[in-house]
């Protein structure tokens, strides 16, 4: 798994790449939101195009990313679920939780 | 087969299970999904049932017969009362970080039951029926 962010009109967008899952991945992106937040960086968007696999965990991991970025008085928002993805978040709810976009353009504008 | 209860193990038998849900006929779709509550139910007996303590082994069995397929997953954990899990989907815990593992089984699987082995620990089975008998 891997993660690049790059910056768009002060809002970080990380590109992930893989899977989202218990063990080193989740803890990848919980140290990675929590990195960002504590310098500052507090619009963030996760591009999951390319996640090809989450399990519960996954999902609870950006659930708490969620969660923490919004206590710090942020906001992250999820780009380009797959199918699954999708599939995952519908029937937990949590597409009633996230802001969710298919356009990175829209998304980014979004945090204005 | 049979591991002691480390989470690395995890991904080993979600690879073992893509091989045997393509050998018994599953397309990509549904063998995903199979292959993820295998990997929850696996997630839960390390976590949960034995508590990571890796003396303590978790067992997976395969069968395939012409109408379905059948996994069970065992630890030697105590089990648990699944009427006393949290609903993931309540309003109040859609934020809680945890708990939804059993849920995804339920969901993905045809039939899922639990019970006390005689021998001690506790076993989830999780049938999946191929399409061509539903």
């Amino acid at each position: 798994m891997s993660i690049e962010t790059r910056n768009v009109h002060g809002v970080t967008i990380l590109d992930i790449q893989g899977r989202i899952t218990i063990g080193e991945e989740s803890a990848l992106i919980r140290n990675t939101i929590r990195g960002l937040v504590q310098s500052g960086k507090k619009n963030l968007l996760m591009n999951l195009a390319d996640v090809r696999t989450v399990d519960s965990t996954g999902i609870g991991e950006l659930v708490s990313s969620y969660s923490h970025v919004a206590d710090q008085g942020g906001a992250l928002k999820l780009l380009h679920l797959t199918k699954r993805t999708r599939e995952l978040l519908a029937i937990t709810k949590l597409l009633t939780v996230f802001d969710t976009f298919e356009d990175e353009t829209r998304a980014v504008a979004s945090f204005a | 087969m049979s591991f002691g209860s480390n989470i690395q193990f995890v991904d080993l038998v979600q690879e073992i299970s893509q091989s045997i849900t393509r050998m018994a006929g599953f397309d990509d779709e549904a063998s995903h999904w199979i292959c993820l509550s295998v990997r929850e139910a696996v997630t839960n007996a390390i976590q949960h049932g034995n508590q990571q303590d890796e003396s303590k082994k978790v067992g997976v069995r395969f069968r395939i017969d012409r109408r379905r397929l059948l996994i069970a997953v065992s630890d030697q954990g105590p089990g648990f009362d699944e009427s006393s899990l949290p609903d993931p989907l309540d309003s109040g815990n859609l934020l809680n970080p945890s708990g939804r593992g059993v849920f995804f089984v339920h969901t993905f699987m045809d039939d899922v039951t639990y019970h006390n082995l005689p021998q001690g620990g506790f076993e989830v089975t999780m049938e999946k029926r191929l399409k061509h008998t539903t």
